[in-house]
C-alpha cells in the first residue's frame, strides 16, 4: 500500500483513522493500476474551490474574518489551484461578505494560486481591484425567471451591465471568470432549454471570459440532461472553456461530474466539506463536497495537485468552527469522534 | 508539414480539435452510423435490499410488526424483488431472528420476489420450510473478510453454498449469489479483480442466477469499478451480473453509472440508504433506492418503480427508526421549498 501522510486533525481517533489512511490509499493505489479506464477522461482536472464564497454565503452563520482567512489559507496549503476568495457585492445583500477588503488583506497568497473574487457590477469590480484582487467572476443565468427574481432584470439586462465590468477588466489585464445559473433546472421555470444555456454561454465567452462554469443551481440535473447541455453548449464554446458547477441537492452531482469528464470537461467547482446549503430547499444540501470530488478523481487516477488529507483538515476545521457536521461522505468515513 | 508554423500546425491537429469540439467525433461517427454515446440500458431492475441488508445494519431491534409493514409498503412501489430476511442463527444476527415470522407474514404481490439469504443447508430447509421461493448465498473476494464474517475460507464456503445450491435445483429454487468486497476489503484493502472474478464465476457455474458485486466498504471509485467488471464480464455474462454499491464515499451513483455504461442492468439499492456501514462507525453503507431511481428516471431509463412511494416507504421506516433519511432525494421533497 503506499505511504500515506499522517492525519493530524484531533478529533480523528486510532482504528477508525488507520483505516482512513488505508482507504485513502486504496484510492491511489487504484489509480496507479488504473490504466486509461473511462478512455478519454483527461489526466488533469483543475478544481475550482468555492467553498469561502458560495459555500460560506449560504451558511447561516456569520464567520469572523480571521475564520474566513485561517480557511483559505488552509486551502491554499492543500494545493487547490484556484480558490474563490470573497465577493464584492453590497454588505446589504450579502452581509456575510461584508468583510471582502479584509479578507483579501489579510490572506496569505500561494504564489501559483489563483484567488477569483465575484464582481457583479463596475463598482464592485473598482472596490476588488482596489482590495488587491487580481482575477474576478460575473453571473448570468439560463433562466428569465431565475435573474428576475434574483438581480431584478432580465438575462440581457444582466450581461449589459457586465459590459462595462469586462471593459474594465481588459483595461487593467484582470481574467473574467463566467457563471452561468440554472443549466440543469431552474426552481421557478423547471426545465431550461440547452439552447438557452448555450446562448449565454456564448455571450460570457464572446465578452470576454476565459472560462464559463456551468451551474445546476438547484442539484435537479442528472446524467442524461449534463450530456445533453454540455453537447449543446460545446457547440457554441469550446469545452476547454467549460466548467461544471453542480450541486449535489439530489445526490447526483459525482455522477453529473462523471459524465461532464467523458465529455471532455477538465475544470469542475466544488466546496470544501460541502459547504452550503441549498437557498431554495431549507435544509437540503448544495455544493458537492470538494474531498469527494477529489476522492472519485484520484481513484480514476486523475492529477489534481491536491493532497487530501491537507483538504480534509481545512474541512474539519471550518465544520467545527461553524459547529456543523461535515456534507462529505469521505470526510465521514474518515473522521471518526 | 515541415515548413508550417507550429502554431498552425496545432490549430490543425486532430486531437486538438476533437479536444475542443467534442461533439466533432460523436457528429463523425454518426455520419458513419456509430453510435459514439454510452448506450444505457432500457431497463434497470432494482433490488431492494432495505428490509434485510438495510435493517441487518441498524442498531434498533426492529419489531416485526415493522419488518412487514415495510415489506408491504415497499411491495406496493412497483418493485420486483425485496429481500425479506435472512435465515441465519439468530445468536449472530438477532435483527435477523424473527425471519420465519416476518415471511410468513407479509403480503406476497404478485409478480414480486422476496429472496432471502441461506448462508447453509439448515438456513436453506427453514426458508424453505417457512415459504421461501427464492434463496441468495454470500461469497467474499477477500480470504480474510471470509474467516472473519463466517468464520471459514472461501473454499470452505463454497462447499456449503454447492449443498444449497444443489438442493435448491431440485426443489426449484432460484439461488442468487453475492460476492462481497469486490473492490476492497476492510482487512485486506485494494481485492485483485482477479479474485473477484473467481469467485464470482465459481458461484455461477455452481448455478446461480445472478451474481452481485458487493463494494462492502464503499471505496470503490469508477476507475477500479470499471476494471473489476472488465474482469468478471469475461467468464460471467452481463445480463447475469449486477452491482450492490456503497456509499460511504459518497461514489455509489458514479459507480453505479459506470457500471450500467458497461451494460449491467441490475442495481441493488435501500430504500432511504438503512443500514450503516458496520466497518466505518457513523458513516453510511447502502446506496438510497430513491436517489438511484432519481438518476435512472432523469436518464430515461424505465425501472417500473414509483419513486413517491418509496419515498414515503422510506418515511415510514425512518419514523420508527427515530432517525434521518439518508436519501438526498428524500431530504429535498422534504425540504422547505422557499421563493
Amino acid at each position: 500500500m503506499a505511504a500515506v501522510t499522517v492525519m493530524r486533525f484531533i478529533n480523528r481517533r486510532t482504528l477508525s483513522s488507520t483505516m482512513g489512511q488505508k482507504y485513502l490509499a486504496f484510492s491511489s493505489a487504484a489509480a496507479a493500476k488504473a490504466a486509461s479506464v473511462g478512455a478519454g477522461l483527461p489526466q488533469r482536472v483543475k478544481i475550482v474551490e468555492v467553498g469561502p464564497r458560495d459555500g460560506l454565503q449560504n451558511e447561516k452563520t456569520i464567520v469572523p474574518t480571521d475564520t474566513k482567512v485561517r480557511l483559505i489559507n488552509m486551502l491554499s496549503e492543500s494545493g487547490l489551484p484556484v480558490i474563490e476568495a470573497t465577493s464584492f457585492v453590497s454588505p446589504k445583500w450579502v452581509p456575510q461578505m461584508a468583510d471582502q477588503v479584509e479578507v483579501m488583506r489579510d490572506i496569505q497568497r500561494k504564489p501559483g494560486v489563483s484567488y477569483p473574487v465575484l464582481t457583479p457590477n463596475l463598482k464592485g469590480f473598482q472596490a476588488a481591484v482596489k482590495a488587491g484582487a487580481s482575477e474576478v467572476a460575473i453571473f448570468g443565468a439560463a433562466s428569465e425567471l431565475f435573474s428576475k427574481k434574483n438581480i431584478n432584470c432580465s438575462v440581457d439586462e444582466s450581461l449589459q451591465r457586465f459590459d462595462e465590468v469586462m471593459k474594465a477588466a481588459k483595461e487593467a489585464g484582470v481574467p473574467v471568470r463566467g457563471y452561468v445559473s440554472c443549466v440543469l433546472g431552474c426552481p421557478y421555470e423547471g426545465k431550461v432549454p440547452p439552447e438557452r444555456v448555450a446562448h449565454v454561454a456564448k455571450r460570457l465567452y464572446a465578452m470576454g471570459c476565459y472560462e464559463i462554469s456551468l451551474g445546476d443551481t438547484i442539484g435537479v440535473g442528472t446524467p442524461g440532461g449534463m450530456s445533453e447541455m454540455l453537447e449543446v453548449v460545446s457547440r457554441e464554446v469550446p469545452v476547454s472553456a467549460l466548467a461544471v458547477h453542480c450541486h449535489d441537492t439530489y445526490g447526483q452531482a459525482l455522477a453529473n461530474i462523471l459524465v461532464a469528464l467523458q465529455m471532455g470537461i477538465s475544470v469542475v467547482d466544488s466546496s470544501v466539506a460541502g459547504l452550503g446549503g441549498c437557498p431554495y430547499a431549507q435544509g437540503a444540501s448544495g455544493n458537492v463536497a470538494t474531498e469527494d470530488v477529489v476522492y472519485m478523481l484520484h481513484g480514476l487516477g486523475i492529477h489534481t495537485g491536491v493532497d487530501l488529507s491537507k483538504l480534509m483538515d481545512a474541512g474539519a476545521f471550518i465544520c467545527q468552527t461553524l459547529n456543523r457536521k461535515t456534507s462529505s461522505k469521505v470526510a465521514q468515513a474518515t473522521c471518526k469522534l | 508539414m515541415g515548413n508550417v508554423p507550429t502554431t498552425v500546425k496545432h490549430c490543425l491537429s486532430n486531437e486538438q480539435l476533437i479536444r475542443d469540439y467534442p461533439w466533432l467525433t460523436r457528429w463523425l461517427l454518426e455520419e458513419k452510423g456509430v453510435a459514439a454515446n454510452p448506450e444505457y440500458p432500457e431497463f434497470v431492475k432494482i433490488v431492494e435490499v432495505g428490509p434485510r441488508d438495510g435493517l441487518q445494519n441498524e442498531k434498533e431491534i426492529v419489531p416485526t410488526g415493522v419488518k412487514i409493514q415495510l415489506i408491504d409498503l415497499l411491495s406496493g412501489t412497483g418493485l420486483s424483488v425485496i429481500e425479506a430476511t435472512s435465515f441465519v442463527s439468530s445468536k449472530w444476527v438477532p435483527q435477523m431472528a424473527d425471519h420465519t415470522d416476518v415471511l410468513r407474514g407479509i403480503e406476497r404481490a404478485p409478480h414480486v420476489r422476496y429472496p432471502v439469504l441461506t448462508p447453509n443447508m439448515q438456513g436453506f430447509q427453514d426458508a424453505v420450510a417457512a415459504g421461501a421461493t427464492e434463496v441468495a448465498v454470500f461469497g467474499s473476494a477477500s480470504e480474510t473478510f471470509s474467516k472473519h464474517n463466517i468464520n471459514c475460507s472461501i473454499d470452505e464456503s463454497m462447499l456449503r453454498f454447492e449443498e444449497v445450491i444443489n438442493s435448491a435445483k431440485e426443489q426449484n429454487v432460484p439461488v442468487r449469489g453475492y460476492v462481497s468486497c469486490a473492490l476492497g476489503c476492510p482487512y485486506e484493502g485494494p481485492i485483485d479483480p482477479a479474485k473477484v472474478t473467481q469467485v464470482a464465476k465459481r458461484l455461477y457455474e455452481l448455478g446461480c442466477y445472478e451474481i452481485s458485486l458487493g463494494d462492502t466498504i464503499g471505496i470503490g471509485t469508477p476507475g477500479s469499478m470499471a476494471k473489476m467488471l472488465r474482469s468478471v464480464m469475461k467468464v460471467v455474462p452481463s445480463n447475469a451480473l449486477a452491482v450492490h454499491c456503497h456509499d460511504t464515499y459518497g461514489q455509489a451513483l458514479a459507480n453505479i453509472l459506470t457500471a450500467l455504461q458497461m451494460g449491467i442492468s441490475v442495481v441493488d439499492s435501500a430504500v432511504a440508504g438503512l443500514g450503516g456501514c458496520p466497518y466505518a462507525r457513523g458513516s453510511s453503507g447502502n446506496v438510497s433506492t430513491e436517489d438511484v431511481l432519481y438518476m435512472l428516471a432523469g436518464m430515461g431509463i424505465e425501472t417500473g418503480v414509483d419513486l413517491a412511494k418509496v419515498i414515503e416507504a422510506g418515511e415510514f421506516i425512518c419514523n420508527a427508526l427515530s432517525r434521518k433519511t439518508n436519501s438526498k432525494v428524500a431530504q429535498a421533497r422534504q425540504a422547505k421549498h422557499c421563493d
